[in-house]
């Protein structure tokens, strides 16, 4: 009986340590001329970057600030990450794909690009034709091709890269860029702010709700660059929108930076639905290589009833860090904040949200499922804010952490500050790992170890994949089964 | 500027005279800890940890320090009689920072316990202070660093092996002095294997008007199936500022409780911090505030699991009222060498008035997946429906507030495992909710008009 337990429990950890082990499915690098500037950060590498582009003098002088503000200025370390000392003089800040004659049909567009994109599962021709969603694909920065954009333009949507929306909207782009996220928020929002490439832009009239899902692609792909995008949304009053970002980046052995800023701008009674799927190059099973993600994400519930929600399925990055909030300034806003972040072999995450209550009435829901594996650190710190004159809000956290090796943590680090005595705010949390009951009332009805692991596994992650769109959540299954391989019954 | 400079200052030139004052097994760890305080500044606010305790304003102030021990008439007579009614304790008093054992304490002891000064303590068992001195409270904390520099005196308390002590000890910390005064007041006690003891300490001021500073730093020492109960009762006043660090270590199989309440009180922090070294190791950690008016309270627990099959539970209650900040960090963490550990925390609180504030942070740091943790947290109001309830039953509003407040806090006052304290501890708490003044009424004569009622705004 004795040897029996011991033996089933050897192949319960074998098969526990498949499912988490599993190489990088998308690790291929497209060979694509890319134009490359010089490594290094100068004053001049920033007034390069803004000329490429052929930016006006506002652009310029906002990133020239940022730069100057970033000299001052030391990398974060609060966080509970190792994070290597980053060269970042040793960084190109700029890869375009090399522009040939713009395409006017989908028969220009390079073909390899087209099969990067067939690779990753997003054929942008099934797409159009089938999904009916709009594809914003930014390789390397630079926007490559837009789709639906007529439908959507009948409707006064603006969804474009953001370079484009510099030269055709630049009144809008400057009266909403840096004012949720200033160049002058952090370390990485600095750096951004002063070499960003390119990223989307995204308006939604007063009342219109977009009929499609906005989905953009990120992928980092010539090797030694890092990728600065920068995304804006703005939906005006009584506007929806649900905005799709998914990202990959092949295999390079180098690790790479990636220092993202999103800004959300949410009016009067509008809605907007982030989403995003991060799976860039994570390092192989010795923790080597894999790309640094440190990303600023900030929303403004500015309009009364507003609402802002955040659905992260978060698998990739050798180090995560990474926060995205919002900021309930209307009277009623809503912020939602739904995670599942896997870690494996020697990844990193210190991710989490901020819910910052300055309206009455507000309300905000944080559910987070963190689940590691391997040698992996996993972290949640959140922040839930309720301001002096915040009557009336609410707040429900709930952050459960998985464990599945003996070598990883989890951990957790919520700041509650409540200022107000009419609030309500809870947190919960609990940590463990998969219960062997569990696992053993499910071989008991003949439910295969394996199958098990990935049962209990989607179940715990379900509240949140039940929060993706649905074209999304079936590409953020396929992600878990990948990361987790073999997991999913 | 960092205010820890005064004190370094205060000690580079009068290093002699503290060291005459006090004892070589103290003294030993003095120029280390002075060094260590120059290498490490006092936590500024905002810090990790000090997001909302200022210990550069607490410390700032130009309090004077008795390193020449000039005898402070204390009027100790007055505080003799803070006897728990129904409780029989054996009682020492400390006068600022300086023990007093009182009347035929020793006398009453059994044998082989030592109940004495530490100052004392030193001189008479050298060996056996030097080697539990320090050896929980690590200089590294510069907080750590200041009180071992400064400490001359304090208690020194050991429960030999096996020794079941039948009555608690009781140790009552009071300040009584002509001018503002930092005391630094050091605890070390040493439960020796399989020994019990239970230890109650509460902390008063004697003059209200006058502004008081204590850094103690309590080293608890506990040996294989040791148990103790450590209880402690804040009752001081709105000028009193105390910076307060508990340092346990645990071996195996012992069990620790602490309690601490904080009924009245200037500008508080209290430190926790437990390492469980053995197995099978039981600790207990539960915390009362009732905080009014402009009191501050922060209470910081580090629970680290270093030891496999062992079980810790922390509850703490907060209701803050007038303009009080209240705060709450707690910290799990369970080492890779630490697995079947059953760990929880909860933390509730109840923000009484529109101007209260409340900061919590509760933290799971794990490195093992055979473990079962959780911590919860919670801010918010009475329940509505309960106070609604209770009025459709013709119960006055005020009053119902003040029922359910004590309801609130039962479950902590349950925890205490001692019958005459408990009780003690539920009628502190019934009069401080109805805005009565919450001492223990035998104890401070001079000072009535202090405590007002957490819910007036």
């Amino acid at each position: 009986m004795d040897t029996n337990d011991k033996e089933i429990k050897s192949t319960d950890s074998n098969i526990i340590d498949e499912v988490t082990r599993g190489d990088y499915k998308y690790g291929f690098t497209t060979d694509i001329d890319t134009d490359i500037i010089e490594k290094g950060l100068t004053e001049d590498t920033v007034r390069h970057i803004s000329a490429m582009k052929g930016e006006p003098e506002w652009l310029l002088d906002f990133r020239l600030k940022a730069f100057r503000h970033w000299l001052t200025l030391t990398p974060p370390r609060w966080a509970h990450l190792d994070i290597p000392e980053i060269d970042f003089q040793a960084i190109s800040y700029y890869a375009a794909p090399r522009k040939k004659e713009g395409p006017k049909s989908l028969d220009e567009v390079d073909p390899e690009l087209l099969d990067t994109f067939n690779k990753l599962g997003i054929p942008l021709e099934e797409q159009k034709a089938l999904s009916g969603m709009a594809v914003d694909a930014v390789m390397d920065s630079v926007s490559v091709k837009t789709t639906h954009r007529e439908k959507l333009a009948e409707l006064g949507v603006i969804f474009c890269s953001i370079s484009e929306a510099v030269k055709d909207y630049p009144d809008l782009v400057r009266k909403y860029l840096g004012k949720v996220v200033s160049y002058r928020d952090n370390f990485y929002a600095a750096l951004n702010s002063a070499v960003f490439s390119d990223g989307s832009f995204v308006y939604i009239p007063k009342g219109v709700r977009c009929p499609m899902e906005l989905s953009t692609y990120f992928r980092i792909n010539a090797a030694g660059t890092g990728q600065f995008e920068r995304t804006l949304i703005v939906a005006d009053d009584d506007a929806y929108v649900s905005y799709l970002e998914g990202c990959t980046a092949p295999m390079r052995d180098e690790n790479q930076l990636h220092a993202a800023i999103v800004e959300i701008i949410v009016e009067d009674r509008a809605e907007v639905k982030y989403s995003t799927v991060q799976n860039w190059y994570a390092g192989d099973a010795k923790g080597r290589g894999g790309v640094y993600n440190f990303v600023t994400k900030r929303g403004l519930c500015r309009g009364d009833f507003s609402k802002l929600s955040w659905t992260q399925v978060e698998t990739g990055s050798a180090i995560t860090w990474k926060y995205p909030s919002c900021v309930l300034a209307g009277e009623g806003a809503t912020g939602e904040f739904y995670s599942v972040a896997v870690t494996r072999n020697y990844q990193q995450a210190d991710t989490g949200t901020k819910m910052i209550h300055l309206g009455r009435n507000t309300r905000s829901t944080i559910v987070s499922k963190g689940i590691s594996a391997g040698h992996s650190q996993n972290s949640y710190r959140g922040l839930v804010k309720v301001a002096p004159n915040a009557d009336g809000c609410r707040n429900y956290t709930q952050c459960d952490s998985l464990l599945l090796s003996q070598h990883c943590g989890a951990h957790t680090f919520p700041y509650i500050d409540v200022m107000n005595d009419t609030a309500v705010v809870e947190h919960e949390a609990t940590t463990s790992k998969i219960s062997e009951d569990q696992l053993f009332y499910c071989n008991q009805r003949g439910i295969p170890t394996e199958e098990a692991v990935g049962l209990i596994v989607n179940g715990y992650a379900k509240e949140v994949m039940n929060k993706l769109p649905m074209e999304f959540a079936v590409e953020a299954q396929r992600l878990l089964a990948v990361t987790l391989e073999g997991s999913v019954g | 500027m960092n205010s820890k400079h005064q004190y370094i200052d205060l000690y580079r030139t009068n290093a002699e005279a503290i060291d005459s004052g006090s004892a070589p097994a103290l003294n030993r760890l003095r120029p280390q800890a002075a060094a260590a305080l120059e290498a490490t500044d006092f936590p500024v606010r905002g810090a990790e940890g000090y997001e909302r305790t200022d210990v550069n304003a607490m410390f700032g102030p130009d309090y004077g320090v008795n390193i020449h021990r000039l005898d402070i008439p204390a009027d100790i007579a007055a505080s003799w009689r803070c006897d728990v009614p129904n409780m029989s304790t054996l009682l020492g008093v400390v006068a600022n920072d300086a023990f007093i054992p009182s009347a035929s304490l020793e006398s009453r002891l059994p044998e082989g316990v030592i109940f004495t000064s530490l100052r004392r303590a030193a001189l008479e068992y050298p060996e056996l202070v030097a080697n539990a001195y320090g050896s929980t409270a690590p200089l590294t904390d510069s907080m750590v660093a200041l009180n071992t520099m400064l400490a001359q005196d304090g208690v020194f308390i050991r429960i030999p092996r096996g020794c079941r002590m039948s009555r608690p000890l009781q140790l009552v910390n009071i300040f009584s002095a002509p001018t503002p005064m930092l005391a630094p007041r050091r605890v070390l006690v040493v439960m020796e294997e399989g020994s019990e003891a239970q230890l109650l300490v509460c902390d008063h001021t004697q003059d209200c008007n006058r502004s008081y500073l204590s850094s103690e730093v309590v080293e608890i020492i506990m040996g294989e199936n040791a148990r103790l109960d450590y209880y402690c009762i804040e009752e001081s006043s709105a000028m009193t500022s105390r910076h307060s660090q508990l340092f346990a270590r645990q071996e195996s199989g012992s069990v620790l409780m602490v309690n601490s309440s904080t009924l009245t009180a200037g500008n508080t922090r209290n430190d926790f911090t437990v390492t469980v070294n053995g197995k099978g190791c039981d600790t207990r950690l539960s915390g009362m505030v009732i905080a009014s008016d402009g009191m501050h309270v922060d209470n910081s627990v580090n629970m680290l699991h270093l030891a496999p099959k062992c079980h810790s539970d922390q509850l703490f209650k907060y209701v803050a009222g007038g303009k009080a900040s209240c705060a709450f960090q707690g910290r799990i963490l369970v080492s890779e060498e630490a697995p079947f550990t059953d760990a929880y925390q909860t933390c509730r609180s109840v923000l009484a008035s529109p101007e209260a504030r409340m900061h919590a942070k509760p933290q799971l740091e794990i490195y093992n997946d055979e473990v079962k943790c959780s911590h919860g947290a919670t801010t918010g109001q009475l329940d509505a429906d309960a106070l609604f309830y209770m009025r459709t039953r013709g119960i006055p509003e005020a009053e119902a507030r003040t029922m359910l407040m004590q309801a609130f806090m039962a479950d902590v006052i349950e925890t205490v495992r001692m019958d005459g304290l408990r009780d003690r501890l539920r009628h502190l708490v019934e009069k401080r909710f109805a805005g009565k003044d919450a001492s223990c009424s035998e104890c401070h004569a001079s000072c009535r008009e202090r405590h007002t009622d957490p819910n007036n705004d």
